[in-house]
């Protein structure tokens, strides 16, 4: 596959390590009152849809961005390429 | 000044140089690299810091830049390394970390790294059986990471014509050699 | 015997003889040879022995879809079996020997399975082989692996290298018959950057092998002169001896190039094969089309053959398989060969075709309305049965047979991405779907389109077309005139009725009758047809046999061809290599080597080395005298516990971590707190993952404010890293934080034992002071030595003593190691190993990773109450579990034997006494074990529920691997020093 990195163009998904779903960056409120299941359902209970997902890819062999990578799991078609950070700090995650 | 002899990467007392048929491969020790990364929300700061005191303008994503002594290259978001002759510039974290202040994290990075200087006609038939980039179509002053043989390693363009350095990690700069001599070989 | 079945003409180069042996016999053949055409030029027409019934079987076409001409080439080492004469170049000395007969190919005992074929049918093993079970592996197998396989490897090391490559392009053109050499100049003179790849050593295609005329020239000289173009077009690579096998996704395509395979042996430093990863914009699949064969009664016998390979044999490389030849067709392109062997001088018997109304093309007999009923001849045709149209029987005697059942265009990479090809009934074959992968487009042959004329035009549009979607501004060139026949054919796949065999799969012998038993036996959908008959498998994969199975199936099943569907077509093309997957990846070069700084001084020492990750790392130092590891083992802890010990501890990852909210970040990633940590001071970390288990550890040192330096075990480096970017860009994006691994920047030596101070103090420059009151434990600083090298110095301590951590920039490295040991003499220091190391490190109970093993929490590790609750962190929430916290949790402990001469078993089981050693009683289980020459016993790490409260107990050590069942005592895990009063000295 060739993600095509915001910054740097197309490049050799060869090039990535893939962890998964992006909503890893939903990490919950640790003081939250349910944090405990907030946290149970934030590592363990994901979506794995045959079609459209967005997921976390690492340019380890590259710039270092994590980039979030929109991809449709059937046809490997990718649809959208962000810096997560980007996508992080619109979410609202900050410090 | 302390008394102790450095070797080069390849653990030897010299430089190690190689010739192929339409391409040279030569280990270059003589460089000093230092990692400059802005501090948040610092990037202008820094880029001005950089300017004033080394007259040297950092370069967009994915190039390199050369002002004097000094050449930086793009590394990643707001992150570049600085090289300059290791000979006449062992200290320059020292510098650099005086004259950039609190604009960035400033990281000695001489001795993590082996830079092979490659130059010849053929340098991009060898590239090409290493490492996925482009090397026929890269712009002169481009820099790029990319993995060859498993190595992570920074392929810079140095100028219009057939002069590349790699840069790779330290520790395997056996097996890079290994790799890129073996690539020759295989492609001349 | 000479070359008696050479012709005139050709494409071969005459004037040059190259020699060769097949089962030891000598031959000659010509430059342009395959090994088929000159073992057919020299008579030859017995090539091999079929898989499973042994039936001797010679070449069926001229291609690499050939299914029977499988051989072995070349020997020793080098000995290669399964390879197709068909593609096979000729070289001087090429040695080939036939496969899967014994004693002989003429005789071969194991041709009795041809009599025994009424139990062989489909589904054969399924049913014969089906009890008992533990017959399978002890009895069947082997006997049927024996019996049924087709060439034999060396068994041998591959001399030969192979490399791997990346290309890129504009325009990949696959194929260079007339429609890939029409794209091609059309994309060259467009200024693209093209890369034309052709399976062939002779670009050209069909132009090689028919008797055309493009304009003024031959199909050939047209094909040459294009050629010449493309050469001096310094965009377009023209890549020979290449076959594209896959269509990946995004315009990734994967070809192999035989570099050497043509030359008896690679030239030096050249790879054997290079695969190729094509990185392209778009691309174009003219890969033409293959010939089907008619199945009818004993078709399988040497001397029938496909219609279009007979005369490439005759127009290409000037060979006939014999002097009087018939023609089987359904269509007209099949009178061709007629036509073409007629001119070369070869007696024609007659050409028999099916239709009724076939039209006389050929200046010999033509049989219309007729079918070729049954073969004889027992080891090579020499009669041919014919029924007639009026249903009367005739004998025709030749000594091969041209077949053409029409031609199936070659629409496999379209469907590399789940692509489905739609049928075309004109032609009576399956065409490219629009479901192609994404970015490829098909022109020529392989859409269906079979004359010259659409080919050359349909190849040229195609490459404008497909370079002006990515914005390269071309058009169609005017192309040279050329025939324009439409095809004209009639459907027919099998002569119906006779009790013998008619041929499908020659490869892996399926018949008609096979196929009929799959229906019969409900194996209806094509993909069951093809497991359960085999139908289809192996190195050609059903080339020229899967479209008469579905033909067949679809008749039994009444449904048209397309509602039976093909199966599905999956990368590689052609069979490739072992070797070319693995590229330069063997031996030594399987992975990179990470040498540490005093790898050289190490090596001089004579130290054994281990690979840790892909670090070599010393061992042990083992001394003159020394005749067993345990002996240096215990030499180098003994001494490092009584006055000093060196070892290199590189490789331990190190990251910088810098920037205002570097404290905050690291808070975050360790469960212990780090925000307080003073400047020139070093902590243990504890790294945990999101679900509460440990992901390492190490100590990080605070240099400044907004400055540490952490480490990481040598083995988690690199993810460690990976996670701490995953926190600094994904989870807390506006923290003040950067990061850079400096593993290799900085050599790093531990300096461990009594003495390791007054060692070091004469390396440390004078004005740094490292007595234990100005350098106490844990203290870091940024120091020189050797008057003025800058250096890093830290007191940390893995093995249990007073021990320092020394860095210096690598390149002094090697130094540093020479000048310890130098000054170090006068407190007879030795260098020690990692087996040094990990003794003094379970002495001292430390955790390393045989602890940190990804199921341990940290109050298993004995570290529970490092996890703070008073911060965010990683882990810390879900640490909390329940589960994770029961009473009878695991808990780290130390294990002694009770009878000091028994060893602790590593992964041994722990129970409590009297209890029956069985799964149901596991207490706990051993993690790390050494003997302990402190102790003078061995020693052990474990994990033991609630092993918090049981120190005392005596439980038995049951190992089932090793049969062993020892009594042991828990203890505490610090068996050296646990007040740790030597490590503050």
């Amino acid at each position: 596959m060739i993600i095509n990195h915001p910054l740097l163009g197309p490049r050799d998904a060869q090039e990535f390590t893939y962890l998964g779903d992006a909503a890893l960056i939903d990490r919950p409120d640790w003081q939250g009152e349910d944090a405990q299941s907030r946290f149970y359902e934030y590592l363990y209970l994901r979506d794995n849809p045959a079609g459209t997902h967005r997921e976390l890819w690492f340019h380890e062999g590259g710039d270092r961005s994590w980039l979030v990578v929109t991809r449709n799991t059937v046809s490997h078609e990718i649809l959208q390429v962000e810096l997560a950070r980007d996508v992080a700090r619109a979410k609202g995650r900050s410090k | 000044m302390h008394d102790l002899i450095a070797t080069t990467a390849l653990g030897e007392a010299g430089p190690r140089a190689d010739r192929f048929e339409g391409l040279s491969i030569a280990e270059n020790p003589d460089f000093a690299l230092v990692s400059v990364a802005a501090r948040l929300d610092r990037q202008e700061g820094l880029s001005a810091a950089m300017k004033k005191a080394f007259g040297l303008a950092l370069p967009d994503v994915g190039l390199s830049r050369a002002k004097g002594a000094l050449s930086a290259f793009w590394t990643g978001p707001d992150q570049w390394m600085i090289e300059a002759p290791h000979d006449s510039h062992e200290d320059l974290a020292a510098q650099l970390g005086a004259a950039l202040g609190e604009n960035a994290s400033v990281v000695e990075q001489n001795d993590g790294w082996v830079r092979f200087d490659i130059e010849g006609p053929r340098a991009s038939d060898m590239f090409e059986r290493l490492c996925p980039l482009d090397t026929r179509r890269m712009q002169p002053d481009a820099v790029s990471r990319t993995s060859i043989e498993h190595l992570g390693c920074f392929v810079l363009r140095r100028d219009a014509g057939e002069a590349f350095s790699v840069l790779g990690p330290r520790s395997s700069a056996g097996s890079l050699h290994h790799a890129l001599c073996t690539a020759a070989r295989s492609a001349l | 015997m000479s070359q008696t079945h050479r012709l005139t003409g050709g494409q071969i180069d005459s004037s040059r003889v190259l020699n060769f042996t097949f089962d030891g016999r000598a031959f000659q053949g010509h430059p342009g040879d395959t090994l088929a055409s000159a073992l057919m030029a020299n008579g030859v027409r017995l090539m091999g022995r079929s898989f499973k019934y042994h039936r001797p079987r010679g070449v069926l076409s001229a291609g690499s879809e050939e299914p029977n001409a499988l051989v072995e080439l070349r020997g020793g080492a080098r000995q290669e079996p399964n390879t197709r004469a068909t593609v096979a170049e000729l070289f001087e000395g090429l040695s080939a020997r036939s496969q899967n007969r014994w004693p002989s190919l003429a005789f071969d005992a194991m041709a009795i399975n041809d009599r025994f074929s009424n139990f062989l049918t489909a589904g054969f093993y399924y049913k014969t082989f089906m009890w008992p079970a533990a017959f399978w592996e002890k009895l069947y197998e082997p006997i049927i692996r024996r019996a049924a396989g087709l060439g034999s490897i060396s068994l041998q090391d591959d001399p030969d290298g192979y490399d791997k490559g990346f290309l890129h392009c504009d325009l990949l053109i696959i194929g260079a018959g007339p429609a890939g050499l029409a794209a091609a100049l059309t994309a060259g003179r467009a200024g693209a950057q093209v890369i034309l790849a052709d399976e062939d050593f002779a670009p050209g295609g069909r132009l090689n092998a028919e008797t055309l005329t493009l304009g003024d020239a031959t199909g050939a000289e047209w094909a040459a002169a294009t050629l010449a173009e493309l050469s001096g077009l310094p965009n377009v690579r023209l890549m020979t001896r290449t076959t594209v096998i896959g269509a990946f996704d995004h315009g990734i395509y994967g070809a192999v190039e035989r570099v050497s395979d043509h030359l008896a042996t690679p030239a030096a430093g050249q790879p054997r094969q290079i695969l190729w990863r094509i990185y392209s914009r778009r691309a174009l699949l003219c890969a033409g089309a293959i010939e089907r064969p008619i199945a009818f009664e004993n078709n399988d016998r040497p001397g029938v053959m496909l219609a279009g390979a007979m005369r490439a044999y005759a127009n290409r490389w000037a060979a006939t398989p014999a002097h009087k030849v018939a023609v089987f067709t359904n269509n007209d392109d099949g009178h061709k060969t007629a036509v073409d062997l007629l001119a070369k001088g070869v007696q024609v018997a007659a050409v028999i075709d099916t239709r009724k109304d076939a039209p006389r093309i050929a200046d010999c007999e033509l049989l219309a309305g007729a079918e070729v009923t049954d073969t004889r001849g027992r080891l090579g045709l020499k009669f041919v049965s014919v029924r007639l149209a009026d249903g009367s029987e005739r004998m025709l005697e030749c000594g091969a047979l041209g077949v053409s059942g029409g031609w199936n265009p070659n629409v496999h990479l379209t469907c590399h991405q789940r692509g489905r090809p739609v049928w075309n009934d004109q032609i009576s074959a399956f065409v490219p779907g629009k479901d192609t992968p994404p970015g490829l487009t098909v022109a020529g042959a392989a859409t269906g389109a079979f004359s010259t004329a659409a080919a050359l035009s349909g190849g040229s549009k195609a490459a404008a077309a497909a370079l002006c979607d990515i914005g390269i501004k071309a058009r169609a060139i005017p192309m040279p005139r050329a025939e324009d026949a439409p095809v004209s054919l009639m459907p027919f796949w099998y002569v119906p009725g006779g009790k013998g065999r008619a041929w499908l799969d020659q490869q892996n012998d399926v018949t008609v009758k096979d196929v009929k038993l799959a229906h019969q036996e409900n194996f209806r959908s094509v993909e069951h047809l093809k497991r359960y008959t085999t139908l289809g498998m192996a190195t050609d994969q059903g080339k020229t046999s899967n479209m008469g199975g579905l033909a067949i199936m679809a008749e039994l099943a009444g449904k048209t061809i397309p509602q039976v569907g093909t199966t599905i077509f999956r990368p590689p093309y052609t069979p490739v290599a072992m070797g070319a997957l693995a590229g330069r990846a063997v031996g030594r070069d399987f992975h990179p080597t990470r040498l540490t700084p005093s790898h050289k001084w190490a090596s001089e020492q004579g130290a054994v080395f281990v690979e840790v990750g892909n670090w070599l790392r010393a061992q042990w130092f083992p001394r003159p005298g020394e005749t067993h590891w345990r002996q240096s083992v215990d030499r180098e802890v003994l001494a490092t516990r009584k006055s000093v010990g060196i070892c290199d501890v590189t490789t331990l990852g190190k990251i910088d971590v810098q920037g205002t909210d570097a404290a905050e970040f690291l808070n975050k990633v360790y469960a212990n707190g780090f925000a307080k940590l003073p400047v020139g001071k070093t902590r243990y970390g504890l790294m945990l993952r999101e679900d509460g288990m440990a992901m390492d550890d190490g100590t990080t040192a605070r240099l400044a404010e907004h400055h540490f330096v952490m480490t990481t075990t040598t083995a988690n480096a690199v993810s460690v890293y990976r996670h701490l970017e995953f926190v600094r860009q994904c989870l807390w994006p506006d923290l003040d934080v950067q990061l850079i691994s400096t593993t290799e920047a900085w050599a790093q030596y531990a300096v461990a034992g009594p003495n390791s101070r007054a060692l070091l103090q004469k390396v440390v420059d004078p004005q740094f002071d490292i007595s234990n009151e100005a350098f106490p434990f844990m203290a870091c600083a940024e120091i020189t030595v050797c008057g003025g090298l800058r250096a890093r110095l830290f007191r940390i301590s893995f093995s249990g003593e007073l021990a320092f951590e020394i860095a210096v920039p690598t390149r002094y490295g090697d130094a540093m190691i020479r000048r310890l040991m130098q000054v170090g003499a006068a407190y007879d220091v030795v260098p020690y190993g990692t087996e040094a190391l990990g003794v003094m490190r379970i002495e001292k109970g430390h955790a390393a990773g045989n602890e940190l093993n990804g199921t341990t929490t940290a109050l298993n590790l004995g570290m529970g109450r490092m996890v703070s609750k008073k911060k965010d962190s990683i882990g810390s929430v879900l640490s909390e579990r329940e589960g994770l916290n029961a009473p009878d949790a695991l808990m780290q402990v130390g294990l002694r034997p009770v009878d000091e001469t028994q060893p602790i078993t590593a992964g041994g089981h722990l129970m409590r006494r009297g209890d029956a050693a069985n799964a149901a009683n596991d207490q706990g289980y051993v993690t790390s074990v050494a003997y302990s020459p402190c102790l003078g016993h061995s020693i052990g790490l474990g994990f033991l529920k609630g092993g918090g409260d049981r120190q005392g107990e005596i439980m038995q050590l049951v190992s089932p691997v090793t049969g062993t069942n020892v009594e042991v005592e828990i203890v505490s895990p610090h068996f050296i020093d646990p007040e740790g009063e030597r490590l503050r000295a």
